[in-house]
């Protein structure tokens, strides 16, 4: 039986191997097309910031050369040591960092509370809180960052990196997302053997849950970083005074000065990007994984 | 008697963040539709209520009226060259997903989005500037006169729209290729049989499967576009140096008006047009979406 299959079954004809080959190579170079396509968009996406990290090395007169130099001839660091010197660029820094700090412990934390509480306790009344929890989420901070600067004027904690932390101690979306996260990947069995075996609440959460969550926390505690970093309008309201300034608001403000011109503002501006593109780079994973997650929401 | 025990624990875990949650968030923006009503100068001790003459106002404040027009611009401008670039280029890295490349293309499309505002706007200062920026060199070197871009009142804002995009694209991208990855691979293996090529089944397939995703992206990009402000802060400085005037945007005036003009309720009512504006593009697109479930 099975000879007489094999008998029958005659290979490819010459014709079909030649349109194999043919289609195969069609979309060899299809591929290759893309590729090309592809890597030009990324480099026009990066180019900006490569000519603003070349910038900040060049002399005044080779900024205005033209074509643009992407290595400057003769790099200097005199844009560099003219920033450091008129400007309190480092304790800018400092200032974002502290509070880029802070603000992600105080997500992650509250998040993880909250997450794990709306996920694996459905009581009525919680359930009515996580809704209200939600529907604020679509409310943009600009809307009530006036009235915040009230209440933080009344705290007494404008120009401090308390103020600041203010507008960026919860974020709806990162419970949103822990609490995802706690329904798809914690089984209720578990916890249900925990307190079988005597453990109390606080103890599941600690020792169960929250190792259980580290890849989501990390990804919100990217997000969160980030946003805090990168924010603008409310520290540019909160921090006013030149020692309290985020780098954000204290480089758009050295930026409208007369005097400044665009080699120091670039070295300024590059002491900033470098780090955080390497620090991108190395969360890379994390970093997507949270964004992707935002666009699950339906 | 243990259910009750977890749901006192359940209350008291949830107590402190819920505290934090209602002063940091639930009261400002309570209070933001409070004070929009009322008549509030930081400087007079007395609020008085006014009803809704805030917003008669705004009605006929020219600045207003220009920021609102200028953020409508921006916002549907970084909309409309966001998203069809999103979805293409997002359609051709998923077709290389398995190449090498993919990670540094979705790495470099990215970057944009994840940097600070100010210093990337600022590399774009550069590009754009009338006397040492690249921009006008190129021009020249085609013969066309060189513009001021970032002073004339039509050109900033192309300026703007153009910054903007640059740092949407990354996220569009992004949410795309997920979008891309959960699209069942069966029906593109049954297209192919047929005999659709890639561009029809891009066209065909995977616009129309894609649409909640679009919806989605546009509704977020265009919620931050009418909360456009340091882009246009860092950009748009007018010939004094004073930054922002030259195009202003909601965000900028509704400032301008509290902490300039100490004219705490009327920003509040500009900040409650901001919330409406937002509401209903959501409500556009959640609409939109149960319109589709319904075929």
């Amino acid at each position: 039986m099975t000879a007489e299959i094999a008998t029958v079954d005659i290979g490819p004809t010459a014709d079909e191997l030649a349109e194999g080959r043919r289609l195969r190579r069609r979309k060899r170079l299809t591929n290759l097309a893309i590729d090309v396509f592809l890597v030009i968009v990324s480099l026009l996406m990066l180019l900006p910031l490569v000519f603003l990290v070349a910038n900040a090395f060049k002399t005044p007169a080779e900024m205005l050369a033209w074509p643009p130099t992407i290595l400057p001839r003769d790099p200097t660091l005199a844009n560099f040591s003219a920033v450091l010197g008129e400007t309190p660029l480092i304790r800018w820094i400092g200032n974002s960092l502290a509070f880029a700090v802070l603000s992600t412990v105080a997500i992650v934390a509250t998040s993880a509370i909250a997450g794990y509480i709306f996920g694996k306790f459905r009581f009525g009344t919680l359930n009515l809180i996580f809704a209200l929890f939600l529907a604020t989420a679509i409310v943009p901070f600009e809307v009530y960052m006036i009235p915040l600067y009230f209440q933080a004027k009344s705290l007494g904690i404008l120009n401090s990196v308390w103020g600041l932390l203010l507008g960026y101690l919860v974020m709806s979306f990162g419970i949103f997302l822990i609490r995802q996260n706690v329904i798809h990947s914690i089984p209720d069995e578990l916890l249900e053997a925990a307190r079988i075996d005597g453990a109390g609440e606080f103890w599941i959460f600690l020792h169960i849950v929250l190792p259980l969550l580290r890849g989501a926390l990390g990804a919100l505690a990217v997000l969160a970083f980030f946003q805090a970093w990168t924010a603008f309008a409310w520290p540019m309201i909160v921090a006013t005074t030149r020692t309290s300034y985020t780098i954000e608001v204290g480089l758009a403000l050295f930026q409208t000065g007369f005097t400044v011109d665009l080699g120091r503002l670039s070295a300024a501006s590059a002491t900033v990007l470098i780090p955080s593109i390497l620090l991108f780079v190395i969360l890379r994973r994390n970093f997507v994984q949270g964004v992707a997650s935002t666009g699950l929401k339906e | 008697m243990l259910k009750r025990k977890r749901f006192i624990f359940a209350i008291l875990a949830i107590l402190p963040t819920l505290a934090i949650f209602g002063y940091v968030r639930l009261y400002p923006i309570a209070d933001t539709l409070r004070l929009s009503l009322f008549k509030w100068d930081i400087l007079s001790r007395n609020k008085p209520f006014i009803g809704l003459a805030n917003f008669r106002e705004l009605m006929g404040d020219h600045l207003f009226l220009d920021a609102l027009v200028n953020t409508t611009i921006i916002a549907f401008g970084v909309l409309l060259l966001t998203i069809p670039m999103a979805l293409v280029i997002a359609a051709l890295i998923f077709h290389r997903t398995r190449s090498r490349m993919a990670g540094f293309y979705e790495t470099a499309v990215f970057i944009p989005h994840v940097v600070s505002l100010v210093p990337a706007a600022m590399a774009w200062k550069w590009i754009f500037d009338a006397r040492l920026g690249p921009l006008n060199a190129l021009l020249n070197f085609f013969g066309i006169p060189a513009q001021n871009w970032l002073f004339d009142p039509v050109l900033s804002v192309i300026c703007i729209i153009v910054l903007c995009s640059w740092q949407a694209l990354g996220y569009a991208v992004l949410i795309y290729i997920v979008g891309f990855k959960n699209l069942p691979v069966s029906l593109y293996e049954a297209a192919k049989l047929d005999g659709a090529s890639g561009p029809q089944s891009f066209w065909f397939l995977s616009i129309p499967m894609l649409k909640p995703i679009t919806l989605y992206v546009s509704v977020v990009t265009l919620v931050s576009g009418f909360n456009v402000y340091a882009q246009a802060f860092v950009l748009a400085s007018d010939a004094q140096g004073a930054p922002g005037r030259q195009v202003r945007v909601l965000v900028l005036d509704m400032l301008e008006n509290s902490f300039r003009n100490y004219r705490v309720g009327y920003a509040a009512s500009e900040a409650v047009v901001l919330l409406v504006i937002v509401l209903v593009l959501t409500l556009i697109q959640f609409s939109m979406l149960r319109e589709r479930g319904r075929i």
